[in-house]
């Protein structure tokens, strides 16, 4: 178990190594920098104020000195200071982090609750009305775009119903937390839905089970014991990806419902071209998928011995 | 009889309830949205240049000078008066001694001393420079050559003497969030914590989230604030907006050109909409470096080759008036008698002609997605200039790009939007021969007679024969169309019925001296 532990924390140095290059790559190319997107609508900035901003921000120094300058302070756990608010990127990260993890958290509570039943419940009664309605359901949800989704939720609720507020962060409570993780969740809800119904359908037809159930084990007994266990590995790891990927998808819910999260300081920093903070928020992003797939990478070693002497 | 002493009581009441709704109530929240991004860059007003931040700005600071809305121009702020000398370079300012910071501690001209030395800190790049720059000595300051403005000299507490070094409308400059007064002892926390001068005192901000603020006690204008609270919310996202204004959670909305229309013609949003003329030019610059844009006839010609009218109509959808010169209608030096560029087709084949390019030629134009000054007007312009024989490649751009092309020269032309104000003379300096492009002096324009007009304007005294000389300088770039003129902003914001005393600031619709805006008690905010 040890083995399998250091072997998927030694996968996750050379991972982020690259990530960190591509982003650093690919910030130092595309066109535009922060000290002209002051200029917004118009307003003009002073060109010594400019050439003054870049020497305070080392914009001017040579790329190889920059990437060497961001590795060293990367290593020793400093993000940067941000060129919008002067800020480190650290700070700004720990403020948007919490209120993103709930947000996480909430909407793949929600995508389990309720996607993992509906897939079981399908699965067993294949072809029944509560199948057809539930992966009807399922295929929606994958199709429709959140932002859409957002909206749609916005205008019922906060709108016309007038049960929840529509959008804003409040109290940091359940009563602003449902609405965005809703329309965060209900993807990963749906394509739950849909692969716990394919794997418990694969493990159903399997021969483990015909033995099981020709031996004159209860149901229940089989569905629990034998179909769902098995079927739990590919849950799980469609659980870990999807779970994985939140933070990165939730910039759209995020910057939709004013949720101060790591979505929209992402967004923000990307426009602004605040480097820093877009570094900051890409690497805290991926490492945090890379976590949680390491965890799901030892949930499977847990579940099914085979994995884990492999 | 007596029905007429019914109908005397009944409009009494009427009348009274009227009085009523015009009293301004005391107590409330104020709940503005933020509507350009999703977060703040700063609140250390002094180092960030966005608009967005000065919203919450113009609640928590105070700089010498503000906008006066209802009359349309700066007036003193933080001081009681002004006297300037006989040459108009030393204004000896009479300082507020009512004024507070939000700690507690009286403000004296030190402050402004220390406020003004700060942003010109020749080791950090404050926005705020390039206003600071029009007193004796800052530049010196900036360079690092000395540490004192020679210009700023305290006579007492509250006596404070400027000197200039141009002939210029301090006001213009120092009206500017950017050059806010703040205090030198909380200057480690300003961004976390802000301290000023504002109707309202910092509380808490969740970034990416809001700011809330609550009344200042001892602000300097009795009686106000009115509200006790005042909460930003940033909703960079229209469609959100537009839900959560409709759901009575926020009172303030800035809206685009789509929901303008849908709130114009709607029986009840429609009694809540400000408009201002904003001073913002959109335009498409030209660079004379492509040889056809050196000739005035072809630029002219591209003034009436596009039906300028049709596009603020159909595309802006009216949410814009028609451009009719650099300068916008609010400035001192507009000329309100000069007519726009008609759309002449016919008229601008001719000009081609006889600049030499009777088949029309092609050039590229570097564009952004902006809904109201980027693309989708581009995409309208191609049709219409194809009928004179010009061909239009857009090439799309981030606006942060469009900035840095501009500033470079790497363009044939550009389509986009300046600010034009409320400096008439710093407008126009934009097309004065001296000004570097990176500067502002996009189109090269280089004409000796703008000069000598620009020249004289800046040593005039008198304010109206200085208005005057702006004003022929302004016409004649009309005439030269060194830019294609669209339009002005239309700023718009939709209020809510229990809002007051919003003001239609044309310098920046969201930037609202909040002292002055109230909530009467059907506000659903606590």
């Amino acid at each position: 178990m040890l083995a399998v532990l250091l072997r998927r924390l030694l996968n996750i140095i050379p991972t982020v190594g690259a990530v960190i290059l591509v982003i650093f790559l690919l910030f130092s190319v595309i066109p535009g920098s922060f000290t002209s997107t002051g200029a917004e609508d118009g307003r003009m900035l002073d060109p010594q104020v400019m050439e003054r901003m870049r020497k305070e921000m080392g914009l001017d120094d040579p790329i190889l000195e920059r990437f060497g300058r961001y590795v060293g302070h990367t290593l020793v756990g400093d993000l940067g200071k941000s060129f919008r608010t002067r800020e480190p990127v650290t700070k700004l990260i720990g403020d948007r982090l919490w209120p993103s993890l709930k947000l996480a958290i909430a909407a793949m509570c929600f995508a389990i609750l309720v996607g993992v039943p509906l897939g079981f419940i399908a699965a067993l009664r294949p072809g029944s009305i509560v199948d057809s309605v539930s992966m009807v359901g399922a295929v929606s949800g994958l199709s429709l775009p959140q932002f859409w989704l957002g909206l749609m939720l916005m205008y019922l609720f906060g709108l016309l119903l007038g049960w929840l507020p529509s959008f804003g962060y409040g109290d940091g409570g359940p009563r602003y937390l449902i609405l965005p993780a809703l329309a965060l969740g209900f993807n990963p809800m749906a394509l739950l839905a849909r692969t716990t119904r394919a794997a418990v359908l694969d493990v159903l037809n399997a021969d483990f089970v015909r033995t099981a159930r020709s031996k004159g084990m209860a149901e229940t007994r089989v569905v629990t014991w034998h179909v769902m266990r098995n079927a739990l590995v590919l849950v799980i790891t469609t659980i870990g990806l999807q779970f994985g990927s939140l933070m990165g998808a939730a910039v759209v819910v995020e910057k939709l419902f004013s949720w101060p999260g790591l979505g929209s300081l992402l967004v923000d920093s990307v426009f602004q071209r605040d480097i820093p903070a877009v570094q900051g928020c890409i690497l805290v992003i991926v490492l945090f998928f890379l976590v949680i797939n390491t965890l799901v990478d030892l949930a499977y070693a847990v579940i099914d011995p085979r994995i884990r002497y492999a | 009889m007596r029905k007429l002493a019914w109908m005397a009581a009944a409009l009494a009441v009427l009348a009274l309830g009227q009085a009523q709704a015009q009293t301004p109530r005391k107590g409330g929240t104020i709940r503005f949205s933020a509507p350009y991004s999703a977060s703040l860059n700063s609140l250390d007003i002094h180092t960030t240049p966005r608009a967005q931040d000065d919203i919450v700005g113009k609640a928590l600071n105070r700089s010498l000078y503000s906008w006066d809305s209802a009359a349309g121009k700066v007036v003193l702020e933080l001081a009681k008066s002004v006297s300037v000398s006989a040459d108009g370079l030393v204004y000896t300012y009479k300082l507020r001694d009512d004024a507070y910071f939000h700690n507690g501690r009286k403000m004296t001209a030190d402050d402004i001393i220390w406020s003004y030395s700060r942003i010109l800190d020749s080791s950090r790049g404050f926005p705020g420079v390039r206003y600071i720059r029009i007193i004796k000595g800052a530049a010196e300051v900036e360079k690092g050559q000395t540490k004192e403005i020679s210009g700023l000299r305290k006579i007492d507490d509250f006596t404070l003497e400027m000197t200039l070094a141009d002939r210029v409308e301090p006001g213009y400059y120092l009206f500017n969030g950017t050059t806010a007064i703040l205090p030198k002892e909380e200057e480690s926390r300003l961004n976390s914590h802000p301290i000023g001068l504002g109707p309202f005192k910092f509380v808490e901000h969740i970034p990416g989230s809001r700011v809330v603020a609550e009344r200042w006690e001892k602000f300097y204008k009795p009686g106000k604030p009115y509200a006790d609270r005042f909460v930003l919310l940033m909703m960079p996202e229209a469609a959100a907006r537009d839900l959560a204004f409709r759901s009575k959670e926020i009172d303030t909305s800035i809206l685009g050109p789509a929901q303008y229309v849908v709130y114009r013609n709607d029986p009840e949003l429609s009694k809540g909409i400000l408009e201002v003329a904003e001073m913002f030019t959109r335009s498409m610059q030209f660079n004379p470096a492509y040889k056809p844009f050196s000739d005035k006839r072809v630029r002219q010609a591209i003034n009436y080759a596009v039906d300028t009218d049709l596009i603020i109509k159909r595309l802006v959808k009216d949410k814009a008036y028609r451009a009719t010169s650099w300068l916008p209608s609010a400035s001192p030096a507009f000329d309100k008698s000069i007519k726009p560029y008609p759309y002449d087709p016919e008229k601008a084949k001719k000009l081609l002609a006889e600049a030499g390019y009777p088949n029309g030629f092609e050039f590229e134009i570097t564009t952004s997605a902006n809904e109201s000054w980027g693309l989708p007007i581009v995409e309208a312009m191609i049709p219409m200039l194809a009928k004179v024989g010009i061909k239009m490649k857009p090439k799309m751009v981030e606006v942060t790009v469009l900035t840095e092309v501009a500033m470079k020269g790497e363009h044939q032309a550009f389509i986009g939007s300046s600010l034009t104000g409320p400096d008439s003379l710093a407008t126009l300096l934009c097309f004065y021969s001296k000004t570097p492009r990176t500067a502002c002096n996009y189109t090269g324009f280089n004409d000796p007679a703008f000069d000598k007009l620009i020249d004289e304007a800046g040593q005039a005294v008198d304010q109206a024969k200085r208005n005057d000389l702006l004003r022929q300088a302004n016409n004649l770039i009309f005439e030269a169309a060194p830019v294609w003129f669209f339009n002005y902003n239309k700023a718009v914001m939709a209020y809510q019925p229990w809002i007051h005393g919003l003001q239609a600031n044309p310098t920046e619709l969201t930037h609202q001296y909040v002292e002055d805006v109230w909530v009467d008690e059907r506000s659903p905010a606590k």
